[in-house]
C-alpha cells in the first residue's frame, strides 16, 4: 500500500542493504577472531548467512505485497527525496499496466566529474529471486561444508571466503548502478580464484585457479568497455536509468547500443562460461565440493546471465532480439553452441564432477539461449530451479566423495553400486537428476520446457533443434553417470565402502593411509586428524553425517517442488507476474510473452528425452556390465570412432588452441622482446651510465682534480717558491746590497714625494 | 754665494758617498764612505744655518754629528776589528753567510 | 774691499774647494789603494772645514779639523793597519757588479736632490752682512736649549769608549 510521496515501501524492502552488509561484516570478524572460536568461524559465517536469509525473506514477503497490491489512482512521476545523508528514495507511483516499480534506496558514494554514483539497493522482482536464491543456498552450503571440510588446513579461511563469496554476489545482485555491479562481480571473482585454490599446495589446484581467473578476466575486459559506452550512450550508470532509456531508445547512436551490449555479452560469456570462454568451469573442479556446488552451479556462474536479464532492454534493442523477421543473434546462438559442446563433453568424463561441470556449462547456455530468443521469464526460472537441482547433484557427489568413495571422484575406478548404501544420496541424486533432465513436473521441466517453446514460438526454429537436441543429450550423460556411480559393481573406493565393515562404514576412511588420496587429482584436505565424524541420519545409517544429508534433502525436495511457482502446464503463472515488471518495456522493446504450453508442443521434446534415456542406459549396461560383448573397447578398436572419442577427451582441443597457440604466441614473442629490452635498453642504459660514470670520473681526475685544482694548488706554491726565489737575492747577506736597496728605496721614495707635490 | 752651490755640493759629496757604501768591499772603506755621507750633511745643516740667520741650531747639530760621527767610527772599527780577528777578512761578500 | 768683491773672491775660493773636495770623494771610492783613499778622505775633510769657513761656522770647522781629521781618519788608518790591508794596490777593493747598481741608484739621487734644489731655491744669496756665528751663543745653546742631547751624547761617547774597549781587547 503505498501512495505518491515518500511514504516507506516496507522495512525489509528499505532495508534490503543489509543483506549483503551482514555477510560482508561477518567476513572481516572470521579473518579477526574466528581462528579462536571453538569451531572455527563456521559459527559467524552461518549465522550471518542465516540473518541475511531472514531479511532476504523478508524483502520477499513485502515484494510479493507490494506486487499485489491493488493499483493506486495517480500520476507517473518520479519523486525523489531526499532522506538525510544524500539517501534517496526513488518512489513512483504505478500506473497502468501493472508496472510494479522497484525500490531504490541508494546513498552518494562518490562524485566524478559531475557523474554521482551512488551505493545501496535496487529491489524488484529479479533481484529478490536472486537475493533469495543466493542466501539460501550459502546456507545450506555453509551447513554442509562444516562436515565436509572438517579438519581441513585452512577451515577458517574457507569460511571467510565463502562468506565474502556470498556478500560479493548479494552485493551485485541489488546493485543499483553498474559500479556496485562491477564491484560485486569483482569480488565474486576474487573469492572463486581462493575458493579453487584452496589446495593450492597442489599445482594443479593453483593452476586451476589461475585459469579460472585469466579467462574470467579476459572477458571483463569487455564488462568494463561495455559499462563506458554504457556511459557514453546513456549518460548514466544507474541501472534503472539505463533501462528506461534504453527500453525506450530513440537515439541514433544504434551502433553504439550494440557495441555495449556485445562487450557486456562477453562479460557474460567469460563469468557464465559461455562457448568459447567455457575451458576454466571444467577445471575449477580442483577447488572443495562446497565451493563446486556453490559458486560453481548455483549462484556465481548465473552472474552473467543475471546480468543479461537484469539490462535485458539494452541486449533486447541492441541485439534486435525478437524483431521481427531475426533469425539469430548473438546471444541465442553461443547460448545454442554452448549447450551442444558441453552436453557433448560430459560423456567422455570419468570424474563426476567434471561431468556436473559441463553439464552446469550446457544448462547456462539454456539459460543463455532462452534469453536469446525473449524467453526472459523462461531464462530466469531456470537460473531459480537450475539452483536447486544443480547443487543437489554437487552436494550429492560430494557425498558421494565423503562417504563412499574414498575422497574419489573417478567414477570409472573408484565407484558402483553405491544406492543401496546410501539410501538419501541416491533418492536425492535421482530425483535432481530428473530434474535436470526435464522429466515433467519435476521442477526442470518447467523452466526448460518454456524456454524450447519461447524458442519455437518466437521463430527461433533452429535454436528449438538445438535445445531438444540438448535435452536428449542431457538425459544420455546423466543416466551414464548414475548408471556408474550408483548401479553396477561397486569398484575400488566404492568396493571398500561396500563391502567393508558396516560398522566401520561411516569411518572406513579414518584407517586408509595417505597413499590412497595421493593419486587423485584433486587435493583433498589431510585427514591427519579427523574428528569423529557427526552422526548420519536414523533411517539411512550408512549413508553420510546428518549436516551433508539435511541439506541434501532439502534441496532435493525443492529440486521437485520449485519449479510449481510457474508452470506453464499447470497454468501457473505466479513467478513470471512477480517478476515480469523487471524485464523493461517502452517503446524500442517489446518482449513477446511467454507462449501457451500444450503438451503436444512438448511432446517431440519429451520424446526425444526419453530416446536418450533409454539409448544410454541400453549403451551403459552394454560397455558397463559384466556380460562380455562387441561394444566394449570399441573406441580403441575403431579409428573413426577412436578419434572422436580422442577428440572429446581432449576438449575439442580448444584448450591446446588457448595456451599453447594464443597464449604462447603472444606470451613467448613478448616475453623475448621485453628480456631483450631489458638486458639491452634497460641495462644498456644502466651500465652507460654507470661507464659514463666512471669516465667522467676519471677526467675530473685526471683534468679536474689533478690538473686544475692541484695545479692551482701547486701553481701557488711554484709561484710561492719562485716569488721567494726571486726576492732571495734581496737578502744577500751583502751589506752593499742593502746599503743599496736603503738608498735606492730613499731615491724612489723622494721621487715619489717630489711628484706628488709638484 | 748662492745657497744652491753649499747644497748642490752636499748632494753631490751624498751621492758619491751612496756609491761608496755600494761599490766597495772593503769593510773601513765603507766606514769611509759613510764619513763622506756625513759631511755632506753637515755642509748642507751649516749652509741653512746660514740662510736664516739669527740662530745657531745648525751649528750646535754639526757639533753634535760630528761627535757621534767619532763615536760611530770608534765602535765600528773594534768591531771591524773583531770580525777580521775571527774570520781573516774584511771583504763584506765573503763576510756573507747566507746561502745564495 | 767692495762687498762684491769679497763675493767673487769667496766664490772663486767655494769653487776650488769644491773641485779639490769632489775629486778627493771620487777617489775615496774609486782608489784601488787602501791608503790613497783614506788620504783622499783627509783631503775631502780638510775642504769641508774651509768651506765651514766659508760659512762662517768657525766653532764647527776648528772641530772638524780636531776631532774628524785628528782622531777619526787616525783612527781609519790604524783601522787599515790592524786589518792588514794590503798596501799597494790592491784589485780587489770593489764589489763586482757594484757599479752597475751604485751608478743607477747614486745618479737617481742626485738627480732627484738636484731637482728639488734649484726648484726651491733658485737665487737664494747668502747674506754676506751677516755676522760670523758666535761661538759663545753655540755654546750658550748646547748648554741651555740642547742640554739633554748633551748629556745623550756623553753617554753615547761613554759606551761608545767602553764599548771598543770590550769588543776589541784580546783575551
Amino acid at each position: 500500500m503505498f501512495a505518491a510521496g515518500t511514504e516507506s515501501a516496507g522495512w525489509f524492502l528499505e532495508h534490503a542493504w543489509l543483506i549483503p552488509l551482514i555477510p560482508a561484516v561477518a567476513f572481516f570478524l572470521i579473518i579477526g577472531v574466528g581462528k579462536r572460536l571453538p569451531r572455527g568461524g563456521s559459527e559467524i559465517g552461518i549465522a550471518s548467512m542465516l540473518a541475511s536469509l531472514v531479511i532476504a525473506a523478508g524483502t520477499a514477503y513485502q515484494w510479493i505485497q507490494r506486487v499485489d497490491a491493488p493499483v493506486a489512482e495517480g500520476e507517473l512521476g518520479l519523486s525523489r527525496a531526499s532522506a538525510g545523508f544524500g539517501r534517496v528514495v526513488s518512489e513512483k507511483v504505478a500506473t497502468e499496466g501493472h508496472e510494479v516499480l522497484p525500490v531504490i534506496n541508494s546513498w552518494n558514494w562518490f562524485d566524478i566529474g559531475g557523474l554521482k554514483v551512488s551505493i545501496g539497493s535496487h529491489i524488484d522482482g529479479l533481484a529478490v529471486t536472486l537475493l533469495l536464491l543466493v542466501a539460501f543456498i550459502s546456507t545450506l552450503v555453509q551447513i554442509y561444508s562444516t562436515e565436509y571440510v572438517r579438519g581441513d588446513r585452512r577451515y577458517t579461511h574457507f569460511f571467510a571466503s565463502i562468506t565474502l563469496f556470498s556478500a560479493g554476489m548479494l552485493t551485485m545482485v541489488l546493485a543499483p548502478n553498474m559500479v556496485q555491479f562491477i564491484l560485486g562481480w569483482e569480488i565474486m571473482g576474487l573469492c572463486s580464484f581462493l575458493l579453487i585454490g584452496h589446495w593450492w599446495e597442489q599445482k594443479a589446484n593453483s593452476e586451476a585457479a589461475l585459469k579460472a581467473f585469466w579467462t574470467v578476466r579476459v572477458g571483463d575486459m569487455g564488462l568494463l568497455v561495455g559499462t563506458a559506452a554504457l556511459l557514453s550512450v546513456f549518460g548514466t550508470l544507474e541501472i534503472s536509468e539505463i533501462n528506461e532509456k534504453a527500453a525506450n531508445f530513440a537515439g541514433d547512436n544504434k551502433g553504439m547500443l550494440m557495441f555495449a551490449a556485445v562487450a557486456l555479452f562477453i562479460a557474460c560469456i567469460g563469468k557464465s562460461g559461455q562457448f568459447p570462454l567455457h575451458t576454466w568451469l571444467p577445471d575449477a573442479m580442483a577447488g572443495p565440493t562446497p565451493v563446486s556446488s556453490l559458486l560453481h552451479s548455483s549462484t556465481m556462474v548465473v552472474a552473467g546471465v543475471f546480468l543479461v536479464a537484469r539490462l535485458y532492454p539494452v541486449f533486447h534493442v541492441g541485439l534486435d532480439i525478437n524483431i521481427a523477421g531475426q533469425d539469430f543473434n548473438l546471444i541465442a546462438v553461443i547460448g545454442g553452441i554452448t549447450i551442444l559442446i558441453a552436453a557433448g563433453l560430459a560423456f567422455v568424463q570419468d570424474d563426476i564432477k567434471k561431468v556436473l561441470a559441463y553439464s552446469t556449462v550446457s544448462q547456462l547456455g539454456y539459460m543463455m539461449l532462452g534469453l536469446g530468443v525473449g524467453a526472459w521469464t523462461g531464462a530466469v526460472f531456470h537460473i531459480f530451479t537450475h539452483a536447486f537441482f544443480k547443487c543437489a547433484l554437487f552436494l550429492c557427489a560430494g557425498s558421494i566423495a565423503h562417504t563412499g568413495s574414498h575422497h574419489s571422484f573417478d567414477m570409472k575406478t573408484d565407484m558402483g553400486g553405491l544406492r543401496k548404501k546410501m539410501p538419501v544420496t541416491f533418492g536425492v541424486w535421482m530425483v535432481s537428476t530428473a530434474a535436470l533432465c526435464g522429466v515433467p513436473f519435476f521442477s526442470g521441466f518447467f523452466s526448460k520446457d518454456e524456454i524450447i517453446d519461447s524458442a519455437k514460438y518466437n521463430d527461433y526454429k533452429l535454436f528449438y533443434f538445438v535445445a531438444i537436441i540438448g535435452a536428449a543429450m542431457t538425459a544420455a550423460y546423466m543416466t551414464r553417470a548414475t548408471y556408474l556411480t550408483f548401479f553396477g559393481k561397486a569398484r575400488g573406493g566404492a568396493a571398500h565402502f561396500v563391502h567393508g565393515d558396516d560398522a566401520l562404514a561411516t569411518n572406513a576412511h579414518d584407517a586408509h593411509t595417505v597413499d590412497a588420496h595421493a593419486a587423485d587429482a584433486h587435493g583433498h584436505d589431510d585427514h591427519h586428524a579427523p574428528a569423529h565424524h557427526s552422526a548420519p541420519l536414523p533411517f539411512a545409517k550408512s549413508d553420510s553425517s546428518w549436516q551433508i544429508t539435511i541439506p541434501l534433502i532439502i534441496l532435493g525436495v525443492l529440486a521437485v517442488v520449485s519449479g510449481y511457482l510457474n508452470a506453464p502446464a499447470l497454468g501457473i503463472h505466479w513467478f513470471e507476474h512477480m517478476t515480469e515488471s523487471s524485464i523493461g518495456s517502452g517503446t524500442a522493446m517489446s518482449v513477446p510473452p511467454p507462449p501457451k504450453f500444450t503438451w503436444a508442443a512438448a511432446a517431440p521434446g519429451l520424446l526425444l528425452v526419453a530416446l536418450g534415456f533409454v539409448v544410454s542406459l541400453a549403451l551403459c549396461k552394454a560397455v558397463f556390465g559384466e556380460k562380455k560383448n562387441a561394444l566394449q573397447g570399441l573406441t580403441q578398436r575403431n579409428v573413426l570412432l577412436g578419434a572422436g572419442h580422442k577428440f572429446l577427451v581432449n576438449k575439442y582441443y580448444l584448450d591446446a588452441l588457448y595456451e599453447k597457440v594464443i597464449v604462447h604466441s603472444i606470451a613467448h614473442p613478448i616475453s623475448r622482446v621485453v628480456y631483450w629490452t631489458n638486458q639491452n635498453i634497460l641495462d644498456g642504459m644502466v651500465n652507460a651510465v654507470g661507464k659514463g660514470g666512471k669516465r667522467s670520473g676519471e677526467f675530473v681526475y685526471k683534468y679536474l682534480d689533478q690538473g686544475l685544482v692541484d695545479g692551482a694548488v701547486n701553481g701557488s706554491g711554484a709561484t710561492a717558491r719562485g716569488a721567494g726565489t726571486a726576492l732571495q737575492p734581496v737578502q744577500s747577506g751583502k751589506v752593499n746590497l742593502y746599503g743599496a736597496l736603503l738608498f735606492g728605496a730613499a731615491a724612489v721614495g723622494a721621487l715619489v714625494l717630489v711628484l706628488v707635490n709638484s | 754665494m748662492l745657497i744652491n752651490q753649499f747644497l748642490i755640493l752636499g748632494a753631490v759629496l751624498f751621492c758619491i758617498g751612496v756609491y761608496g757604501v755600494i761599490v766597495r768591499k772593503n769593510a773601513v772603506l765603507v766606514l769611509m764612505s759613510i764619513e763622506l755621507i756625513l759631511n755632506s750633511v753637515n755642509i748642507n745643516l751649516l749652509a741653512f744655518d746660514r740662510l736664516w740667520g739669527g740662530q745657531v741650531d745648525g751649528n750646535v747639530f754639526a757639533l753634535y754629528i760630528i761627535a757621534i760621527a767619532a763615536a760611530e767610527v770608534g765602535v765600528g772599527l773594534a768591531m771591524v776589528l773583531l770580525i777580521f780577528r775571527n774570520r781573516k777578512t774584511i771583504a763584506l761578500d765573503d763576510l756573507s753567510e747566507m746561502k745564495g | 774691499m767692495l762687498a762684491s768683491e769679497v763675493q767673487v773672491a769667496q766664490n772663486i775660493g767655494f769653487g776650488i774647494i769644491a773641485a779639490i773636495m769632489i775629486l778627493g770623494a771620487i777617489n775615496v771610492v774609486r782608489s784601488s789603494n787602501v791608503v790613497h783613499a783614506a788620504l783622499s778622505l783627509v783631503a775631502v775633510m780638510g775642504g769641508a772645514a774651509a768651506q765651514y769657513l766659508l760659512l762662517a761656522a768657525e766653532f764647527v770647522a776648528v772641530t772638524q779639523v780636531l776631532v774628524y781629521i785628528g782622531a777619526v781618519m787616525v783612527l781609519f788608518l790604524f783601522g787599515v793597519m790592524l786589518t792588514r790591508a794590503k798596501l799597494g794596490k790592491d784589485v780587489d777593493l770593489n764589489n763586482r757588479g757594484g757599479a752597475l747598481i751604485g751608478v743607477p741608484v747614486a745618479l737617481l739621487l742626485l738627480g732627484v736632490m738636484s731637482y728639488v734644489l734649484i726648484k726651491g731655491f733658485e737665487d737664494t744669496k747668502l747674506d754676506p752682512d751677516l755676522p760670523p756665528t758666535s761661538t759663545a751663543a753655540v755654546s750658550d745653546a748646547i748648554f741651555s736649549v740642547y742640554a739633554v742631547p748633551f748629556w745623550a751624547l756623553s753617554f753615547v761617547l761613554l759606551a761608545a769608549v767602553i764599548g771598543a774597549i770590550v769588543l776589541a781587547r784580546k783575551d
